[in-house]
């Protein structure tokens, strides 16, 4: 079956994103849940243990505590409290720890350390799943069974003050609250100041019963000035000083309640731990103040404890039913100084929710050994009531009731640990399904290589020959009996066993007819030389040294991606790459120029002539009718220079695009461009700056279109410039009345109409030059017309300080096409390359990385009243992939031209080759975290990049079926 | 005739080299608490400056510079002061080069201007000492087929070594290694070197095993 290039790599694209969504399946576990919507309820609460019949008392423990202060402190990390410099940052707390009556405990968070996950983790007690991070980012309205839910529906009366974060994902839970956002990171003192000016007057008052406070400065301290910073130590004082006032306050008011009140000191980090990198555990200190806590004689050192852990001990202090999805067990120090009975009343609770959520998300529970113990356990402690009920004081009850705590201990331990491995186990099936399917796209591509970059650029796959022969139905037959003997076997629980049979059946037809096409492929590939061995010492396959930078640059990058910092840092790499692919364009450009010149005083020598002359005629009938100067007003003898001065003016551009968004992870607190432009004082030149960009890129993308869409494109330019006006974050020149600041909903949607003319235009003439005339201008001027049309989209998208991104992309695109790739005669391959790469450094310079926290949500809101989905998302992906977009775009637009002036075959080899840049990252990196998916990183690091891989070939096949599209047009040579 | 032009060029080679070591060597008997990473730049100084002194000494000695046609004063001093405007000219645009690879612009130019003058007296001057301060002359060398010596090739390659060496010594800054020599700029100037050092090994080694297809033009 002979295919064109562009099919072969849209379809191969196609087949690899089938195979990359099932490995996700597989990779990315469900997270642990018994449902999302039910809640404990306290009349569902187990009754006591009691072995025999008799009265047994199913009522909830009582409350140990009668008020709860909360006190969040991001970024608190344990060596602040406990560490040698504990007495010099916090001496209260220090003393506290040291001498009063208090718990203290390094507690273990896990990844993902976003905002909004932590707070979910710490409220429900569950561990948030790596997908829940995904699905969640505009996070919403926490419905999941929660602390907070069974505080207030159990009447309390919550307060709280800090991140508003808290304030989203419980909108009707407090009585009382004052967000502050934590958008702001350069104000570290206003950010709690407006949290602590409240407690004067609420730690007065009686009318609450838990006081939630979240502190955010440290942290922004953390991102502003680093980890070592001066100003950490006064914040620390702060802090310490907000401790001394609460707890003075509790005690004042302890005489007066009947229960002692309980303050929970907890440090928290987010994103990013002050600017360090995200180790796999989190080490924050918990400080337990009360009275009801025995005195302490001197500094111990703190146990360690999860994180999770919190959310149960909270519950079951405060007589609260435990959440439904807490994998936590509680601390059994806190209920040390009740009667044994009550210890054990508690542990029982803590059991048998843990056991009811072990039941309902793992299929063999029962033999779980947690679940066993836990059975054992409550069997004992039911002996042990029956003796207790009777009257029975001796030392051997206590001592029997003392071996009942312990095996609750032990069975609550190994319940907990159960519930965590579940989140840590792979569906290995799909994932080697999925991963087959890559692998041997791959190959397909590969061998088609030379094929595909022929003249012809059509690629025969012997897909007839595969599905006839005898190897294929083997393969089938074997395959079929593998998968039915995996998912007929005990314990399979794998995605893909619980697809429809058809589905599956024929993915494994499929699979093996692939299979055998690869091996009658490769042994054609193997034969030819033994025929003619002429045909393949004769082709020029001699790379020269920008082909060995390109190639070399590939493969080293994918091999670069094996490690956690290359991975974190990848803008570093590209950066690197693309500034010596620039030197070597420079060398590339001065050798021509130069060399000429020596040519013609010397006369040609030796090898040199022929290559040059093969050069020069096409160089001569190239140059009048596509005369890509004359637009531009250029002489010929200026054009030397402003060939020589593109590529160091590029180098200039990528390395203040450097500085406008610093990303990445070890270098991610330094200031850059970026935040000094928003930080409000220079807003002057941030409207300056985005006007002038705005300017620019009208003047770069209106060359080519026609009169209409120069028109609208001006409009909706301006249309631009007035949303991010009325949405505040530019200054408008001729109006100053401070009006209420509007969403400028009107303002974008006004853009979003002429972004649809624009486009509309463009595939209007698009689709007549392809079926009517096939006119070569008419087509050119759509492609532009399209581009010119996403382009103000992005520009819409693009935050105002990015705007300079945007400018500077067109302009190094339209100098490089003019003076280096149509001059210098690249062919399309290397074109191609080089716009991958420019595309990967731009999706970085627009200050993206590969940490789901960089990606931009506040896009999804453009122009909508509301959060809806579906645009939601399309417009968050859109501007988060605007660089390699544009790129791409912009690579159709060069190659169609490119195609109707030189090579017929350019838009094929371009498809192929970008299919081909997108596969081998790719498969190569779902290879690499099949290998390393127990690596410490594989959660912080190397996910959240292989989602980013995932999306980005979305994007790529959707760019392909574009090129496919514009390839299958009659081309001015065949018409 | 061959052997002994590569015997001459090997033995320069290991005069040079050895001063590298010498220089690494010596500050280390003279100043306390001495160490390549602790005092960087002095190790930096120390090698750029032995380098120059040690290139310059050996090329003035052995003649291989460009016979100057006139031997008047005033010529010589302009040459002298063109030479050194050339290094620093090179000083400037190394300098340049490596702000555009990303490193801070403002904080730590010291130590980014110092590799580059590591960088120049690995490079420019060995091609000030060999050729002059003659633009052409340079250009003719680094195009492509463009040597017309022994000294020539050696030139392409230490410089495309030293050069190389810079380049690979960038990456393991990324790394989370924490290591004393990840410290910008230590990989790159330690790679420098090194590249430097192999260039000088392999020049003769090359021209040896390539003697048969290595037709210089003006021989
Ligand atoms: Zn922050
Ligand atoms: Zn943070």
């Amino acid at each position: 079956m002979k295919v064109s290039s562009s099919v072969f790599a849209s379809f191969c694209l196609i087949f690899e994103l089938l195979g990359l969504a099932l490995f996700l399946r597989g990779f990315f576990p469900v997270p642990v849940k018994s449902s999302f919507s039910s809640k404990n309820k306290l009349s569902d609460l187990p009754a006591e243990p009691l072995a025999g019949n008799g009265p047994n008392s199913s009522k909830v423990p009582p409350p140990l505590f009668k008020r709860v202060v909360i006190v969040l402190i991001d970024a608190l990390r344990e060596d602040f409290v406990f560490g040698p410099n504990g007495k010099k940052y916090m001496p209260y707390t220090r003393h506290l720890v040291e001498r009063g009556s208090t718990h203290s405990f390094v507690a273990k968070a896990r990844p993902p350390t976003v905002t909004m996950p932590r707070i979910k983790a710490l409220t429900t007690g569950s561990i948030p799943g790596f997908i829940d991070v995904v699905m969640n980012l505009n996070s919403p309205a926490l419905h999941e069974d929660n602390l907070l839910w069974q505080a207030k529906t159990a009447g309390k009366r919550i307060v709280f003050y800090g991140d508003d974060t808290w304030v989203k994902l419980f909108p009707k839970h407090f009585m009382e609250y004052d967000g502050t956002t934590s958008f702001f990171v350069s104000d570290y003192t206003e950010v709690d100041n407006n949290v602590t000016r409240h407690l004067d007057s609420t730690l007065k008052r009686d009318d609450w019963d838990m006081l939630i406070l979240h502190y955010l400065g440290l942290d922004h301290i953390g991102h502003i000035s680093g980890p070592h910073s001066s100003l950490i130590g006064p914040k620390l004082l702060e802090m310490d000083d907000v401790l001394k006032k609460i707890h003075a306050a509790l005690i004042s008011k302890e005489a007066e309640g009947t229960l002692p009140n309980l303050l929970v000191r907890l440090g928290d980090q987010r994103s990013t731990p002050a600017g360090a990198r995200p180790s796999p555990e989190i080490n924050t200190p918990l400080v337990l103040i009360s009275p009801a806590f025995k005195r302490k004689a001197g500094m111990e050192k703190p146990s360690v404890v999860e994180q999770v852990d919190l959310a149960p001990t909270l519950s079951l202090s405060l007589g609260l039913p435990i959440s439904q999805n807490s994998v936590g067990r509680l601390i059994p120090a806190v209920f040390e100084e009740t009667s044994l009975r009550e210890q054990l009343r508690v542990l029982h609770l803590n059991g048998y929710q843990l056991s009811c959520l072990l039941r309902d998300s793992t299929l063999a529970y029962q033999k779980e050994e947690g679940y066993e113990l836990f059975r054992v356990a409550e069997k004992s402690h039911g002996n042990w009531m029956k003796l207790y009920l009777e009257g029975n004081t001796s030392e051997t009850l206590s001592n029997m009731g003392r071996k009942v705590l312990r095996q609750y201990i032990d069975a609550l331990k190994a319940m907990s640990s159960a519930l965590s491995r579940q989140l840590g186990k792979y569906d290995m099936y799909s994932m080697v399904v999925g991963t087959v399917l890559l692998v041997q796209m791959l190959l397909l591509l590969l061998l088609a290589m030379p094929e595909a970059l022929s003249g012809a650029a059509v690629v025969d796959v012997p897909v007839g020959v595969a599905l006839t022969s005898l190897p294929f139905y083997l393969l089938c037959l074997l395959c079929a009996a593998l998968h039915v003997a995996l998912c007929t076997s005990a314990s399979a629980s794998c995605y893909f066993c619980g697809l429809p049979w058809a589905l599956v059946f024929a993915a494994i037809a499929c699979s093996a007819a692939l299979a055998c096409a690869l091996v009658t492929m490769a042994a054609r590939r193997l034969a030819p030389p033994t025929k003619s061995p002429s045909k393949v010492s004769s082709p020029g396959w001699e790379l020269s040294e920008l082909d060995m930078l390109l190639l070399l640059g590939t493969v080293g990058h994918t091999l670069s991606l094996g490690a956690s910092s290359f991975v974190e840092e990848e803008h570093q790499s590209w950066y690197f790459l693309l500034n010596t692919l620039c030197l070597a364009v420079f060398q590339d450009v001065c050798r021509k120029y130069f060399r000429e010149r020596r040519r013609a005083s010397q006369g040609g020598a030796g090898g040199d002539s022929d290559d040059e002359e093969q050069l020069l005629p096409s160089c001569k009938a190239a140059g009048p009718d596509t005369s890509p100067l004359a637009d531009l007003g250029v002489s010929r003898g200026s054009e030397k220079w402003l060939a020589l001065a593109t590529p160091p003016l590029t180098l200039a551009c990528c390395r203040l695009l450097r500085s406008l968004n610093q990303t990445g992870i070890q270098w991610a607190h330094l200031p850059d461009l970026s935040h000094w432009l928003n930080s409000g004082d220079h807003k002057v030149v941030l409207s300056l700056l985005s006007m002038a960009s705005l300017a620019l890129v009208f003047v770069l993308v209106q060359r080519r279109c026609s009169a209409v869409s120069k028109i609208a494109l001006a409009l909706g330019l301006l249309g631009v410039y007035s949303y991010r006006a009325a949405a505040g974050s530019v200054l408008f020149p001729w109006q100053h009345s401070s009006r209420a600041a509007s969403k400028g909903t009107m303002e974008a949607r006004f853009v979003y109409v002429f972004v649809l003319g624009i486009l509309f235009t463009g595939a209007k003439d698009l689709l007549h030059s392809q079926l009517v005339s096939a006119e070569a201008r008419l087509r050119g001027r759509g492609l532009w017309e399209v581009y010119s049309g996403v382009v103000l989209l992005i520009a819409l998208l693009l935050r105002p300080h990015n705007l300079p991104t945007l400018a500077c992309c067109l302009l190094v695109q339209s100098l490089m096409a003019q003076f280096i790739w149509k001059r210098l005669h690249y062919d399309a391959a290397q074109t191609t390359i080089m716009h991958y790469w420019f595309g990967q450094a731009f999706f970085y310079f627009q200050g993206n990385s590969n940490n789901i926290a960089t990606v931009d949500i506040s896009v999804g809101f453009v122009g909508l009243e509301s959060y809806v989905e579906a645009p939601a998302i399309f417009l968050t992906a859109l501007s988060s992939y605007a660089g390699p977009l544009l790129w791409a775009c912009h690579l159709v637009c060069y190659l169609s031209s490119e195609r109707d002036s030189r090579s017929s075959a350019a838009l094929g080899h371009g498809c192929y080759c970008f299919a081909l840049l997108r596969s081998v990252p790719a498969v190569f990196y779902v290879l690499l975290v099949t290998a390393l998916r127990y690596h410490l990183f594989i959660w912080s690091v190397f996910s959240p990049k292989l989602l980013y891989e995932a999306m980005h070939t979305l994007v790529t096949a959707l760019i392909c079926i574009f090129f496919t599209f514009m390839d299958q047009s009659p081309s001015p040579s065949r018409a | 005739m061959w052997d002994t032009e590569i015997r001459g060029m090997a033995s320069a080679h290991a005069i040079i080299a050895s001063s590298v070591f010498m220089a690494t060597i010596l500050p280390a008997i003279l100043l306390e608490k001495f160490s390549v990473y602790g005092m960087h730049l002095v190790w930096l100084y120390s090698v750029a400056g032995s380098v120059a002194v040690v290139n310059i000494a050996v090329f003035w000695l052995l003649g291989i510079s460009p016979p100057t046609k006139r031997h008047t004063l005033s010529y010589k001093i302009s040459r002298l002061v063109r030479s050194c405007l050339y290094f620093l000219l090179s000083c400037l645009f190394f300098h340049t080069v490596v702000v555009l690879y990303g490193a801070p612009l403002l904080e730590s130019a010291l130590e980014t201007f110092s590799l580059a003058v590591l960088l120049s007296s690995m490079t420019t001057l060995r091609c000030l000492c060999m050729l002059g301060p003659n633009v052409q002359a340079w250009i003719r060398v680094f195009s492509r087929d463009g040597a017309m010596s022994v000294w020539d090739t050696s030139l392409q390659i230490t410089t495309g070594c030293s050069v190389l060496g810079a380049w690979l010594g960038a990456f393991p800054i990324p790394l989370d290694w924490d290591r004393p020599w990840q410290v910008w700029p230590i990989s790159c100037t330690l790679g420098t070197t090194v590249g430097f050092l192999t260039g000088l090994l392999l020049a003769p080694v090359w021209i040896h095993c390539h003697r048969k297809q290595l037709i210089y033009k003006s021989k």
